[in-house]
């Protein structure tokens, strides 16, 4: 196939730009040739039959709303005002209403900072990672993981807003200078954070968006024959995409650009965010392996987290013939590799702060036993467990034991992040200034509102835009044919 | 261009002695400290919570077992070090060196990120978790060269801060360097026991010049390399902490 024939099989799936959908006749390759049936690895609907069925059932999460969601979006504002509420008496009172003391500065806010931009980091990595080496099966999780990143992001962005302990103030570390010219201070990581920050956000906000492109389009089109409100901000978000070959060939390089851009961005991002603790010399946190160690577990959380996700929007918007069986397989298959490393990871940790027995870290890691053994089991155990469970493929084929894998892994992760920053903060230089910790409810309720307000995006975001990355899934099917090799017939496909 | 001749001609180099062996643990620097600097006071509860504030701590280390007991005091605050952890981490420039070598805080710019007391070894940086309060009383004798802190900044030691400005003022007006003896901290002034010393260290005829040369000086938490501007006076019959 050559690139012109793949440019005219693009133009026809974004629907020419008028309104109509024209007929594929190549997406018949979705049928078993000896059969004449759809093939069993495109699930048991026959959305792939031609470009307006798939169109509609990959739309019909956005198009279609049932009272259940406005219940579901109202119980999450309830949870966000109630965080919001905690918030603002904080502001206005003082940090003291936080479990917060001398000398634990930092608490479960920066733990659960340092989770979602964790969390954050898969989509877009994985995305990059998958759409560099041509991946197959990355086709309809791409835009759901993309959204992941950029609303994830946001949450975490809004951290060191809550955690500072004059709000009013945090415009003093915008990268500008004050009046008398004074910048801010570049030597310190939080400095790095703040940038590296702004910058991964803008990065991942324009690649989901270019992402969109296409399917806004048709997203528009559906709009606008359905005479829906949506066509509004379409029309205007669309770009007046009319799928030429002028623009699937700037948006091919645009995406591969972006793809190696995201690539060079995140694991920067989260070294940074390491740096905030490897960088200072408190016993605990002054360790070269942190850079690595919270890029993997980035990488780590947010592939759970896909697949968490997911699960989800399967079950919930009836996309088991779009995300289907061998998706969450192949994500699996990915946890797995990761999971591995982590543990060892874990391992080179534990074990040389074991060996060398130096007196100010041991204690930590004797006081973190003694103190949360509970803690240590989820984060340890779990990630041994998942390596273990995720072996069998039965398990892997299973949506709720991949449910329950990718919520354990998750929760061992936010675990992690927490006893990253609170045992370190309280076994100190200092021995006099020993002390203990545990969160107040005001920042329970700010950090259940977090993740309120991440499910809320989430949420939102689907009703306003296509969930599915349809022109991926639609050039997947397209560019896979069979090829008669003898007597057999093979599934073969051209890549990009 | 008076005032700039005169900083480059008195080079100034702010450090204090702390003598343990004279030290008994008395307290009166605490409140001497918490008076001149207007520290606020957070009451019982709070304290209990560990959300005191005192720029100046008696720390007690008590070895042996009962009978045989000893209690070893230590009074701890900020050390003003050399190669401050706290100053490189600040985003804003709230914390920083100036040239008489002391590491100031400005109440101003801080946003209360609390990153330099997470880099302090010596867990010497005190946040504002409320509004600062004091009992009626002590309300009333606030002291008016010290600014007060507003809830959600950082605050510590400052070595007395208006009292070296007033002393160099002083001597300016006369022309002449500030004598050594002539500022003395709050702490300083208060100890019966007169275990702190503070003074020029680039002076070599000054009082804590001498000390810091005697031999008897540490650094605390020397494997940090911070370079505390404070030192410690070990020595004699008493026991090294």
């Amino acid at each position: 196939m050559s690139s012109d024939h793949l440019a005219r099989a693009h133009g026809a799936v974004a629907g020419g730009g008028h309104g109509e959908v024209m007929a594929m006749p190549e997406l018949e390759s979705y049928r078993d040739p000896e059969a004449g049936k759809p093939r069993a690895d495109y699930g048991d609907a026959d959305i792939y039959r031609d470009e307006k069925s798939f169109n509609e059932h990959t739309l019909r999460p956005m198009f279609t709303t049932t009272p259940a969601y406005f219940i579901f979006v109202g119980a999450l504002a309830l949870v966000m005002a109630n965080g919001f509420a905690w918030f603002t008496v904080q502001m206005f009172v003082g940090m003291g209403v936080t479990g917060l003391h001398e000398p634990v500065f930092w608490g479960s806010y920066i733990a659960t900072f340092v989770f979602w931009v964790g969390m954050s980091h898969s989509g877009t990595i994985v995305s990059s990672i998958l759409r560099l080496s041509q991946a197959n099966w990355r086709r309809p999780i791409l835009r759901a993981a993309e959204a992941m990143t950029a609303f994830s992001l946001l949450v975490a962005g809004l951290f060191p807003l809550i955690h500072v302990g004059r709000q009013w103030r945090v415009y003093y570390m915008f990268p500008f200078p004050n009046q008398r010219m004074l910048w801010p201070n570049f030597k310190s990581p939080l400095m790095w954070d703040f940038c590296a920050i702004g910058i991964y956000l803008t990065g991942s906000m324009t690649f989901l968006y270019i992402g969109l492109l296409p399917d806004l389009a048709a997203a528009r089109d559906k709009a606008i024959a359905d005479g829906n409100w949506r066509q509004h901000y379409l029309k205007a978000l669309a770009l007046g995409w009319r799928g030429s070959h002028r623009e699937w060939a700037v948006y091919n390089k645009c995406s591969l650009f972006l793809a190696v851009v995201i690539l060079c961005i995140a694991p920067s991002v989260h070294t940074i965010v390491s740096w905030d603790f490897a960088m200072t010399m408190t016993p605990g946190w002054h360790t070269t392996i942190f850079g690595p160690y919270f890029v993997l577990g980035a990488i780590y959380s947010g592939v759970a987290a896909v697949i968490t996700l997911m699960i989800l929007l399967r079950w919930i918007f009836k996309l088991d013939d779009v995300i289907r069986e061998m998706h969450i397989d192949c994500l699996g298959k990915l946890l797995i590799v990761i999971a591995i490393l982590w543990t060892y990871f874990y391992f080179t940790e534990f074990n040389v702060t074991w060996y060398s027995h130096k007196p100010e870290e041991w204690e930590i890691w004797e006081w973190q036993g003694r103190r949360f053994p509970h803690l240590l089991w989820l984060m340890v155990g779990g990630s041994v467990l998942t390596i273990f469970l995720l072996a069998w493929k039965d398990i892997r084929r299973s949506m709720k034991a991949m449910f329950a894998i990718s919520l354990l892994v998750n929760a061992g992760m936010y675990t992690e992040r927490y006893l990253i920053v609170v045992p370190v903060l309280t076994r100190r230089d200092n021995a006099f200034m020993w002390t203990d910790y545990f969160p107040s409810f005001t920042e329970l309720s700010v950090i259940a509102a977090s993740f309120a307000y991440f499910v809320f995006l989430y949420a939102v975001f689907i009703k306003l835009f296509p969930i599915v990355t349809m022109a991926d899934v639609k050039e997947g099917v397209l560019i896979s044919g069979d090829m008669r090799l003898g007597r057999h017939v093979a599934r073969v496909q051209v890549k990009e | 261009m008076k005032s700039f001749n005169y900083k480059r001609q008195n080079n100034y180099s702010w450090g204090m002695t702390i003598d343990l062996d004279r030290c008994n643990g008395c307290g009166a620097c605490v409140v001497a400290c918490q008076a001149e600097n207007n520290v606020a006071s957070v009451g019982a509860e709070q304290s209990g919570k560990e959300r005191n504030m005192h720029w100046l701590r008696i720390e007690r280390y008590i070895e042996g077992t009962y009978p045989d007991v000893k209690v070893r005091f230590l009074p701890m605050m900020c050390q003003h070090c050399e190669r401050a952890p706290c100053e490189s981490v600040c985003p804003v420039y709230a914390t920083y060196h100036n040239p008489e070598g002391l590491n100031v805080q400005v109440y101003n710019r801080c946003i209360g990120t609390r990153f330099c007391g997470n880099n302090c070894p010596y867990s010497v940086r005190f946040f504002n978790w409320w509004d600062p309060a004091w009992d009626a009383d002590q309300a009333n004798q606030l002291n008016p060269d010290v600014s007060l802190r507003e809830r959600g900044i950082m605050e510590k030691c400052s070595m007395c801060m208006q009292r070296i400005r007033r002393a160099k003022d002083h001597a300016k007006d006369e022309g002449r360097p500030v004598a050594d003896g002539e500022i003395q901290p709050a702490c300083a002034q208060t100890c019966p026991t007169r275990a702190i010393t503070f003074g020029d260290r680039n002076d070599p005829d000054s009082k804590v010049h001498e000390l810091m040369h005697s031999g008897r000086a540490i650094n605390l938490f020397e494997e940090k390399g911070t370079h505390p501007a404070v030192k410690y006076l070990k020595g004699g019959a008493a026991h090294v902490i």
